[in-house]
């Protein structure tokens, strides 16, 4: 069984080995990625990573100068093209031209009839409630404005795969919520999505994959739940009730007080399990001896942690 | 429907309902008619102020006695009088000459029969009209004299048998045996104007096709786009969405133009056999205008027999001229020529980030072009020679160049060889065009520069 076929399952986009250059410039170096069908897939990385390069790869706006993009195993072509939509991080449109004539040509250009984009259209507007600005300028609109119509017309012809580049970014809080549950029905309905983005907790609440890429390279992938666990550090939340020297003093060398604070909540002490050969178990054994506990959580990384400890090592690694 | 197709017709709509295009259409003939007829115009306005210059002749030769006292040989003209002094050194006429009121001071020196030169102070620059005027008045007193000084008997009557003063007519014979008069003037007039339309189309809609992409890169939609359709698809979508533009233009002028002729050959012109719509037409032209029945009223009485004469002959050289030749020719010239520098125009675009970018960039683009023009403007009085044939065969100039050649008439082989060439130039230009905008389109703040774009041309697709 060939490498491609292997990977490319229940993928809907396999990206094998993808490697492109800009003068003097290695934009992606050997980047593979696997997006399952139905998922929500993060690309995560600093600015200049190579984020937007993949994704217009993907977009076939750009071609890679190695390796390859496969859309349900067989390689992406100008088929693809009408099942995909894509919003830039840099949004725009023609400014001298009507918001629904706009629309309207968008729409044909992705393959859907004026009629059929006619009726959708209308749907979209009145669900926005932007009825009132199918015959206005797009410079006559906000920026906001703008990028809700944006949004319509990356969205109208129900592509099976969605590539969003950066987009919460421009949003006001308000809207960003509107696009999450927004992407949200879309997997609902069975779509299939990438984004990438540096806002890290809507990657915690949105995407099922990640790829983090750092430096041209995809340092980290995989589920969310699973790369979360890999980076635990074995850190503990306590809430107790007691004397905080009593627990200082009486904590056994495995385990390490990283600090206590005290608020309205109580007194809550962060241990580490320092040896591996000690359980959960075996820390609640000993704290029990020394005082009462209230509660007892184990701290999670959250992605941002995730992101910069990634990145920091990715960058040690490289001798900087 | 097919995706080059929604591009195109995207591009031609925006375009032609602009208000610029509605205003363009239907000024341009006039505008085009203003351009030839204003410098005509003022070319025959005369000086009407008079002129006073004073003469100073130490060679005596300019010099006759009248009643009250010295007097010019030359009698000037009606806005050009002469005024001799005698005994008076130049020096005294400078400091004052200003207020003097004097236009110049002519200075004929004792020796202009060998040296062959006199001097004109003046404290503004003499017209060149003025010194043509006394350099041919001189030329031919002094003539005179040198052909007196040979004392032979008759020599005015022998002198005005000998001028003479011949018409050259150009007769054609046709391939079918037929015998036809052309006029030299007109066909030069048609190529003059075909090359120049030609100039001003590729120029005008070029940088239209520039500007559209420039605006797609700057509204940032490009990126939109070219995930829909291919980059290739979107720039010829729009070179000929623009192209089109221009085809619609070109033909409202032609029929506007066509209005206009056909009114005013009507109005002045009524014994010229007209069918009766043109009559029509022009009538109705006619009533439409507040001043309609003055023009129509003089004309018989007013145009002189000469006059008639020389329209009759104009549009007897019109009907003779190839017509059809000229009109297929010059729409192949006129449709690839564009098509060639649209492409080039697209490139310029796709390497900037803002129109004050293009200035460096666009110049190598039109230089040929303007090269072109200047050859032929040179050609109209040549359409036979090297630097025309050779400019009519090379791609970047042959649509400007070759369009004022055609009336004349050109070998077959040329024009086949011209147009093949161009077809191809265009197709190469294309394909490097579609590389190079592929990658241009997705670049901003770049360093303008050809270095760059050949950089972008060797990327792999």
């Amino acid at each position: 069984m060939s490498r491609a076929s292997e990977l490319s399952g229940a993928n809907l986009i396999t990206a094998l080995d993808v490697v492109k250059d800009f003068s003097g410039h290695r934009a992606l170096n050997h980047v593979s990625m696997e997006v399952p069908e139905g998922s929500i897939y993060g690309l995560l990385g600093p600015n200049g990573a190579g984020k937007t390069t993949l994704l217009r790869i993907i977009n076939q706006i750009t071609a890679p100068d190695q390796g390859s993009i496969l859309f349900e195993g067989s390689p992406i072509g100008q088929e693809h093209r009408h099942i995909i939509g894509y919003l830039p991080e840099e949004r725009g449109l023609y400014k001298k031209m009507k918001v629904g004539e706009q629309a309207l040509y968008l729409a044909q250009l992705k393959g859907l009839s004026r009629q059929e984009a006619m009726k959708r259209l209308k749907l979209w507007f009145q669900k926005f409630e932007i009825e009132a600005w199918w015959d206005k300028k797009v410079e006559e609109l906000s920026k906001g404005m703008a990028q809700k119509v944006q949004f319509i017309t990356t969205v109208l012809h129900e592509p099976r795969l969605l590539i969003f580049d950066e987009p919460f970014s421009g949003f006001d809080p308000i809207n960003v919520n509107l696009l999450k549950q927004e992407i949200l029905q879309m997997k609902a309905n069975g779509a299939t999505i990438i984004f990438s983005t540096h806002n890290m907790a809507s990657v915690e609440e949105l995407c099922d994959h990640i790829t983090l890429i750092n430096e041209s390279e995809a340092v980290l992938q995989g589920e969310i739940s699973e790369i979360r666990d890999r980076y635990r550090a074995n850190k503990y939340l306590v809430t107790f009730n007691g004397s905080k020297e009593q627990l200082t003093k009486g904590l056994d060398s495995p385990y390490d007080l990283l600090g206590i604070e005290e608020n309205g909540m109580g007194q809550r002490a962060t241990i580490q399990i320092k040896n591996e050969a000690k359980g959960t178990g075996d820390l609640i054994r000993n704290l029990l001896e020394i005082t009462e506990i209230k509660a007892f959580q184990e701290i999670l990384p959250g992605m941002n942690d995730i992101f910069i400890q990634v990145v920091n090592d990715t960058i040690q690694k490289k001798g900087y | 429907m097919n995706k080059i197709g929604l591009i195109i017709r995207r591009e031609y709509l925006t375009r032609i309902r602009k208000k610029s295009f509605i205003i363009m259409s239907m000024l341009g003939p006039l505008i085009f008619a203003a351009y030839i007829l204003i410098p005509m115009y003022f070319a025959t306005l005369e000086d009407k102020e008079e002129k006073l210059m004073v003469v100073i002749d130490d060679s005596g030769l300019f010099t006759g006695r009248g009643p009250e006292g010295p007097v010019f040989t030359i009698s000037g003209t009606e806005t050009l009088k002469f005024q001799v002094v005698e005994g008076v050194p130049i020096e005294t006429f400078k400091e004052s000459f200003e207020e003097s009121g004097y236009y110049g001071l002519l200075f004929i020196p004792s020796n202009i029969l060998s040296s062959n030169s006199s001097l004109i102070y003046s404290t503004n620059q003499v017209s060149l009209e003025i010194s043509e005027y006394l350099k041919r008045s001189m030329e031919s007193e002094i003539e005179d004299l040198k052909l007196a000084s040979h004392e032979i008997e008759n020599i005015e009557k022998i002198l005005l048998e000998v001028e003479t003063s011949i018409n050259v007519r150009n007769i054609k014979w046709t391939k079918d045996g037929k015998t036809q008069e052309t006029n030299t003037g007109v066909v030069m007039a048609i190529g003059y104007l075909g090359g120049m339309l030609i100039f001003f189309f590729i120029f005008f809609f070029g940088s239209q096709v520039m500007r559209g992409v420039i605006e797609e890169k700057v509204s940032r939609i490009i990126e939109v786009i070219v995930s829909s359709v291919k980059p290739f698809q979107l720039m010829m979508g729009k070179i000929l969405g623009v192209g089109l533009v221009g085809l619609t233009q070109f033909l409202i002028w032609m029929i506007l133009s066509a209005v206009l002729v056909t009114g005013l050959k009507a109005a002045f012109f009524p014994e010229l056999n007209q069918s009766p719509t043109e009559q029509v037409v022009a009538s109705d032209l006619f009533m439409q205008g507040g001043t309609a029945q003055e023009p129509a009223m003089q004309t018989p009485e007013n145009i002189s027999i000469e006059d008639m004469d020389m329209a009759q002959e104009i549009f007897a050289s019109l009907k003779s001229i190839p017509a059809g030749m000229i009109l297929i020719s010059f729409l192949f010239f006129f449709i690839f020529g564009y098509l060639l520098y649209a492409a080039m125009f697209a490139v310029i675009g796709s390497a900037v980030d803002n129109e004050t970018d293009t200035q460096q960039l666009i110049f190598p683009v039109i230089l040929p072009l303007i090269l072109g023009l200047y050859v032929m403007i040179s050609a109209i009085s040549n359409p036979d020679n090297s630097l025309a044939f050779w400019f009519s065969i090379i791609p970047f100039t042959s649509p400007v160049v070759m369009m004022v050649r055609i009336p004349f008439g050109v070998p077959w082989w040329q024009l086949a060889l011209s147009a093949s060439l161009l077809v191809l130039t265009f197709l190469a230009m294309t394909w490097v065009a579609a590389k190079v905008y592929r990658t241009g389109i997705l670049m901003y703040g770049k360093k303008n520069s050809y270095k760059e774009i050949w950089k972008w041309l060797r990327y792999s697709s």
